[in-house]
């Protein structure tokens, strides 16, 4: 199955990746390729067969509600790229004059 | 005496039980090792040789006041530079976490520090363990110990590598789809990838969340047991691990297969398999009904669908996981003209090749409109891989199969084809999907390169994997063969 440009360019838009032109192009043609190779699950007949969502078998696992230390702030913001007063540093989300 | 780095873990412990050598001693022969040999196999990403030796110590100290703590005590293990290390750089062999340093441990590694292990360092991988090579490192490729013009496998390539190289007595890697037993075969090294959700993956860098798994390489299937026996059982943090006992798993070790019944499934000696490979393998089989196992053919009809399913699920669970990395919390960050800007930079221009390929594929996979073409499709057909061997495994008690279909290759030679590259995982994905045990040992040689048999177990049941190994390795020496480096 043949992906157009455009999907692939909406695709890297969905995952927030910003890929260069002659990237988007060879992306374009990788994909294509997995996917075609991908299309022969098409063979199977599967109307009746439940989907794995995992293979534990475990269901609904709980645990006690109960209170335990988390990690020091410093220790979780020594990663960070920017930091400013004790929190993560980010570039304002919302545009104050849209 | 033998030069040190050499021993198995199973005969350094007894050297050091018996006072003959020092943990201390055991470690700076790896480091010894290291420094004459890693130039050329480059497995490690980290060395940390002054915490190493100030861990060999305080084993040494403990052992002679109050006796061994376990099995592991004073063993010298490097572990895959996807399990985090608190206060040791993680990197998952990206740019991305380039500087990443964990505020915490994994459980296995703090199931390892508590059992008294040594860590000799971090090991190389394919980034975020996507890729069957270990050249998709952001940093450097690793080259096979048997012949440093080959790769060594991967993702877990740095493992079997490090291992094969006699730097450590054995590693830590991880298997989503292949990942410990495909570079074990590759390097002639013994690798377990346990029954999903055996060992915890809390501190793993997650990939593929319903796949991953963590697992030991090592010479033999002993030092494996010792290892998994050191890291598996439940852990709260990880809601996913399962409430089983763990069993002795050096117990299990008799040395006999009388009675075993091993199926081999047909459909694993795919075409294009090297015929060198496939004559190893079937050689290696012959040896096990030598002592005494029971070899009957079986089928796994549905063995050829598990690589479209497995590059659905895995990118498809990878593009969430890796949603995480937004160059806020951790990991590096690209400038951009806003938020939003910055996030795809940050994501672009960090991530490379494979890993951008597999966002984008996972994320078109789970995208509107195709979900229920992709990733549901694939669900459906991963209840028929795992029947499969649900019926076998009422039919046989282990299966024995190729490992990957051929030996190690040239370093460069699948480059420009992802797709060939995916083919090397076709042998190793159906235990994966299925979240069925594999163990790989080390059978013989094709084209002067090692070959490994998979022996493939029914859920939880690690202990007769590695009694067959063990078993195995009672009567071949294969696992004692070492490069000439």
């Amino acid at each position: 199955m043949a992906l157009t440009l455009e999907e692939v360019q909406k695709v890297a838009h969905l995952a927030r990746l910003t890929l260069a032109p002659d990237e988007l192009i060879i992306m374009q043609g990788q994909l294509s390729g997995i996917l075609d190779y991908i299309s022969m699950l098409n063979e199977l007949e599967l109307a009746d067969v439940p989907p794995t969502t995992q293979v534990t078998d475990l269901h609904n696992v709980l645990r006690a509600d109960t209170v335990r230390p988390s990690l020091p702030r410093d220790d979780v913001l020594a990663n960070a790229p920017q930091q400013q007063d004790g929190m993560f540093r980010v570039k304002a989300i919302f545009d104050e004059n849209a | 005496m033998t030069e040190l780095h050499t021993l198995t873990i199973a005969e350094a412990r007894a050297l050091l039980d018996s006072g003959e050598i020092t943990s201390e001693a055991l470690t700076e022969s790896c480091f010894e090792r290291i420094a004459a040999v890693e130039n050329q196999v480059r497995a490690f990403l980290d060395i940390t040789e002054e915490l190493a030796l100030e861990q060999a110590r305080q084993a040494d100290l403990e052992r002679q006041s109050g006796g061994a703590r376990s099995a592991l005590h004073g063993i010298p293990l490097a572990i895959k530079d996807v399990i985090s290390t608190k206060g040791v750089t993680t990197t998952c062999g990206s740019k991305m976490l380039e500087n990443y340093v964990p505020p915490f441990d994994a459980t296995a590694m703090a199931r390892l520090n508590a059992a008294g292990a040594v860590m000799l360092g971090k090991l190389n991988c394919d980034e975020f363990a996507m890729g069957s090579s270990t050249e998709n490192s952001a940093f450097f490729a690793t080259h096979n110990p048997w012949d440093t013009a080959r790769v060594p496998g991967g993702s877990s390539g740095g493992s079997a590598a490090a291992v094969a190289a006699m730097e450590a007595l054995g590693a830590l890697g991880s298997d989503t789809g292949g990942s410990v037993r495909q570079p074990a075969a590759l390097c002639g090294v013994t690798g377990l990838k346990p029954t999903y959700g055996r060992v915890s993956r809390y501190g793993l860098v997650a990939f593929g969340s319903s796949l991953d798994q963590i697992g030991p390489l090592a010479w033999t299937a002993r030092d494996c047991a010792i290892i998994l026996g050191a890291i598996a059982g439940h852990d709260p943090l990880d809601a996913t691990s399962a409430p089983e006992p763990v069993p002795d798993y050096l117990a299990a070790l008799d040395g006999n297969l009388a009675g075993l019944r091993i199926g081999v499934p047909r459909e694993y000696f795919v075409e294009g398999m090297q015929p060198g490979v496939e004559a190893t393998v079937r050689a290696a089989i012959a040896a096990l009904k030598d002592q005494g196992a029971q070899i009957v053919e079986i089928s796994l009809p549905h063995t050829r669908y598990a690589l479209p399913v497995y590059y659905i699920i895995a990118p498809a669970e990878a593009s969430a996981n890796l949603a995480r990395f937004d160059g806020v919390r951790y990991g590096v960050q690209s400038e951009g003209d806003d938020y939003w800007q910055t996030l795809a930079n940050t994501r672009g221009q960090n991530f490379g090749p494979e890993v951008r390929r597999r966002i984008m594929l996972g994320t078109y996979a789970l995208s509107a409109g195709y979900y229920d073409a992709y990733y549901k499709r694939a669900q459906q057909v991963r209840t028929l891989i795992r029947r499969d061997f649900q019926q076998a495994f009422a039919e046989v008690d282990l299966i024995a199969a190729p490992t990957a279909p051929s030996v190690a290759f040239k370093i460069g030679e699948h480059n420009d084809d992802p797709l060939a590259m995916y083919l090397e995982d076709v042998c190793t994905l159906p235990a994966s999907i299925a979240g069925v045990p594999g163990l790989v040992v080390p059978c013989g040689f094709s084209e002067h390169m090692p070959v490994g048999l998979q022996l493939i177990g029914r859920p939880f049941d690690e202990a007769t994997l590695l009694r067959a190994g063990d078993a195995f390795q009672h009567a071949t020496d294969w696992h004692k063969r070492r490069p000439a480096l």
